[in-house]
């Protein structure tokens, strides 16, 4: 027979208000086995953490029940707490009063019946606890950061900095992400690539880094310090090692049509390329979809004139093995497709265009040199409609996001500021349902850009873009104003939301790191655990977790770092006890456990067994890795024959409690 | 294929070319409209009265006819689409309007929207398809450039007419192409003409209409369709454009050489 103890928390006037917490004491000091009860204001104060440990010195406690708050809040503080007083951690058990009972009712005589109730249920599952010892698991020390935008490059150059070795998986040819492409930067207008790119250098001569570009991560197994995952190479056609980022094929490549994608479509590159100039690593890459040798098997030209010999027309995609103590996801974003919003005549008009591709249009490297230009005619824009919160802030409906993407105030308000100071000829004006600009020097550059800059800023929304001959008739409402307006502009920028990149969902499903409904990575707490995810071993760096400016992405990054470090920083981990068991001698060797478990826990084995009439058989039957198995349970309840059970959370355990419950 | 029909009073009065043609066309596409019998006006424009259910009882009626029909009902004119439509979503989600209405009605038993309720142009799209009317065309309109005029009431609200995106619709551009000729791309696809306003104050209706029209031949097209009586109303008799404005039927009519 267990002693048990238990102990009623008030949490203030959090349970106590609502709930009679000396008639929940009272009531639950006369269940079988209870030799301690008491109430306290707060449990989890060292006040309250000394009361337990007392009783269970003073009255022998074999185990002990604590009404309080959800377990994911104070359930490790109170099992510490029992094992410095002698009693083991899994001894202990919760019943949540709190939110599962008064935040959630008014009326305090049920509300104090549904905590007794709750408080018996925990007390018939401690009479079948049994102490739980967890195990302990290496911790590789290595670190993989998927994603080599501003977000993975900060948080590997962190990790790096700690001793740690990291690789960095980035899907497109460069390193650099969305950053490389903006021109200049909010709020202090210094060049984006002149604070990025000393970075990247940094990455790549960093010996604790290597960079595994135009590569995606394939496949994840293992668990928290230790994942190995597989990197698969796609074949770029040149050889990584040889080649010497000259260029000189992508000059004579006679391939000449293929949409830039880092100018967004605005210009053209060849078929072997290298993005831009500062590109790391500084190789080239063929694009097979364009490759008139690849496509055809006639042209070669690029590998006559290379003279490192580096084109490999036979490549193919080739296959890492790596293991790593934990993974970083910085897979970041991308503006949402506009294809949606004929209102604003994008698919229709080459001058409507993104604020990203604006960004290209005024950067020295892209496709206009850095001089302002309309994409139709190469004219140069005297009137500038921005439109701000395209598929922002909408209500769910249609196609857009309900999310604010954070960062388009504070862009636009770049965007008009530095418009009018090249070319204070040109009219702008900028559409907005809110200007959000919280943040260090945030609010004043934007008041800059309306009272010094002379910006039309006007509250509204633009209804309709039609393009009319050369011009683009912009119809809007001035709200403040109350009238209708009717703008004949050259150039209308669209702020477009900001979406996580489309790889996330199915890298969050290999990880299995949970996701909002709107693809973004989920925090293992919003505001207490913000950069790691729930699921162990995985942590979040910049926009994959929600939208993030490049201040908050960098800070955020380097957080991530942190965590990492002190991760890898150990060298043994404790692992959960609660997993599952087999019993061998109930098992039939069906394999339904191990098609429904998540982890991939569960193996089968030959084992000998002795049988009734003393003859030895050979029988299939499932074995756990308990370093693997994450203790969700699946197995437990798909199991047939009942072999199957959970430590911790039997299901003879389980039973008691719904006994408890409905007695 | 059988399909109910509901012409509407319009199509019986003012837009007899739209009716007539449309019969036609689906004869020749090898399906029969059969007019549901005893209908009566829709209403004309959906109550914006949510407490008064008497405005939307012609159509509860309509309704209920082709659903003991078993077909689905098919409907032309832009404006009897969205009052069935949007009277069959009340039926549908509104427990107090089906019950004051089958009560009204001594309906037993219940009856709650059933039924399905198309487009003539979702018709063509969704039952008989472009492709097969790109076969039946025996005169095809090469050379034309036709802009499609959606209105504001045939895809609006989208969530109950359904049947195409309301900013970036491609049925009636699809249906264009069906018959050989070029769609035009122009932005003034989906505003209003001006609707009734023509009752109230003409000038909003002139600039309404003139700016479609005026877009549409900016945009070079030859002629530009609709779906809708009034929208043709207006179009043409405000639209102060020497550019012809005739239903989709007519089109099609032409092009399948009848």
């Amino acid at each position: 027979m267990q002693r048990i103890g238990v102990f009623v928390c008030w949490c203030g006037s959090n349970i106590a208000a609502t709930v009679d917490v000396k008639a929940v004491a009272e009531a639950l000091g006369k269940e079988p086995g209870v030799v301690y009860f008491e109430d306290y204001q707060y449990m989890c104060s060292e006040e309250g953490q000394t009361k337990l440990q007392n009783a269970i010195r003073d009255y022998k406690l074999t185990g002990a029940v604590v009404c309080s708050c959800s377990p994911r809040m104070h359930e490790a503080t109170f099992r510490k707490a029992a094992a410095k007083a002698g009693v083991n951690s899994f001894m202990v058990e919760i019943a949540n009063i709190r939110e599962q009972c008064s935040w959630i009712h008014k009326n305090k005589e049920e509300a104090t019946e549904k905590a007794i109730i709750l408080g018996r249920a925990a007390i018939a599952k401690v009479h079948l606890n049994a102490p739980l010892t967890a195990g302990e698991s290496p911790v590789t020390k290595r670190a993989l950061v998927i994603g080599g935008g501003i977000a993975g490059i900060q948080t590997a150059l962190d990790i790096a900095d700690a001793g740690f070795e990291v690789d960095i998986v980035e899907k497109k040819p460069t390193i650099g992400g969305k950053m490389s492409q903006i021109d200049k930067t909010f709020p202090t207008l210094d060049c984006a690539a002149c604070i990025l790119t000393p970075k990247m250098v940094e990455v790549a001569q960093n010996e604790k880094i290597r960079i595994f570009s135009y590569s995606e991560v394939d496949k994840v197994q293992g668990f928290v310090g230790n994942f190995s995952v597989s990197i698969r190479r796609k074949a770029r056609f040149v050889d990584e090692v040889k080649c010497t980022g000259c260029g000189l094929c992508t000059e004579k490549c006679p391939q000449k049509k293929v949409p830039n994608e880092f100018n967004l479509g605005l210009d053209q590159r060849r078929a072997i390329y290298i993005p831009f100039a500062q590109a790391v690593p500084k190789v080239a890459t063929i694009d097979p979809d364009y490759c008139t040798m690849l496509k055809t098997g006639k042209c070669g030209v690029c590998s006559k004139i290379c003279t490192a010999g580096a084109i490999d027309y036979k490549q193919k995609d080739s296959f890492i093995e790596e293991k790593y103590g934990a993974i970083v996801v910085a897979t970041g974003f991308n503006p949402i497709e506009l294809n949606k919003y004929d209102e604003f005549a994008y698919s229709q008009s080459p001058d409507v265009i993104t604020s990203l591709e604006f960004e290209r249009i005024t950067n020295a490297a892209g496709p206009t040199g850095g001089t302002l230009l309309r994409p139709s005619d190469g004219e140069h824009p005297k009137k500038i409609v921005f439109v701000q919160c395209v598929g922002s802030r909408e209500d769910g409906s249609g196609c857009g996001k309900t999310y604010c993407s954070k960062i388009c105030c504070m862009y636009t308000a770049k965007h008009a500021m530095l418009t009018r100071e090249k070319y204070p000829d040109t009219e702008v004006y900028v559409f907005y349902i809110d200007v959000r600009t919280p943040g260090k020097s945030f609010d004043e550059f934007y008041r800059r850009a309306v009272e010094e800059y002379g910006v039309h800023y006007i509250k509204g929304m633009v209804g309709k873009v039609i393009p009319q001959g050369k011009k683009l008739m912009v119809r809007a409402s001035d709200l403040i104003d109350r009238k209708q307006l009717l703008i004949d502009a050259d150039l209308v920028v669209l702020a477009a939301a900001i979406e996580p990149d489309k790889s996330a969902r199915p890298l969050a499903t290999m990880l299995t790191a949970s996701m909002d409904t709107n693809d973004f990575f989920t925090e293992a707490h919003p505001k207490l655990r913000p950069v790691e995810s729930p699921t162990a071993g995985i942590f979040l760096s910049g926009c994959c977790q929600g939208p993030k400016d490049i201040p908050e992405t960098v800070s955020q990054a380097s957080a991530c770092a942190a965590k990492v470090i002190g991760l890898l920083c150990r060298d043994k981990l404790t692992g959960n006890p609660c997993v599952a068991h087999s019993d061998e001698l109930m098992c039939n060797g069906c394999s339904t456990c191990e098609k429904v478990c998540p982890y991939g826990a569960i193996t089968y084995q030959d084992k000998e067994f002795r049988m009734p009439d003393r003859t030895m058989r050979t029988r299939r039957v499932a074995s756990v890795n308990p370093a693997v198995c994450q203790g969700c349970g699946a197995c437990t309840v798909a199991c047939p024959s009942g072999a199957m059970d959970l430590h911790g959370f039997s299901n003879s355990q389980i039973m008691a409690e719904v006994d408890a419950i409905c007695k | 294929m059988v399909f109910s029909y509901y012409p509407g009073c319009t199509l019986r009065t003012r837009a007899k070319e739209l009716d007539e043609k449309a019969r036609k066309c689906a004869e020749a596409l090898g399906i029969t409209l059969e007019e549901i019998p005893d209908w009566q006006c829709c209403g004309g424009c959906y109550p914006v009265a949510s407490d008064e259910i008497a405005t939307r009882l012609s159509a509860v009626r309509a309704l209920m006819a082709a659903k003991s029909e078993e077909r689905p009902l098919v409907t032309l004119c832009s404006a009897c689409h969205n009052v069935l439509k949007r009277t069959r979503h009340d039926l549908q989600t509104d427990e107090t309007f089906r019950d004051r209405v089958n009560r009204y009605m001594g309906n037993d038993p219940v009856y709650a929207g059933e039924g399905e309720v198309i487009h003539f142009l979702e018709m063509l799209r969704d039952k008989v398809g472009f492709d097969t009317i790109r076969a039946a065309v025996k005169n095809p309109l090469t050379g034309r450039r036709i802009a499609a005029y959606y209105g504001c009431l045939l895809l609006r609200p989208s969530g109950v007419m359904a049947f195409d995106d309301p900013e970036n619709p491609t049925v009636i551009e699809d249906f264009i192409r069906a018959l050989g000729a070029e769609s035009v791309a122009w932005s003034m696809r989906n505003e209003c003409c001006g609707s009734y306003m023509a009752l109230e104050d003409k000038g909003i209706v002139e600039r309404k209409s003139g700016s479609v029209l005026a877009n549409a031949k900016a945009q070079g097209a030859d002629t530009v369709i609709t779906a809708c009586p009034l929208c043709l109303y207006n179009l043409q008799k405000f639209g102060g454009q020497d550019l012809p404005v005739v239903y989709f039927t007519e089109l099609l009519y032409e092009a399948l050489g009848l």
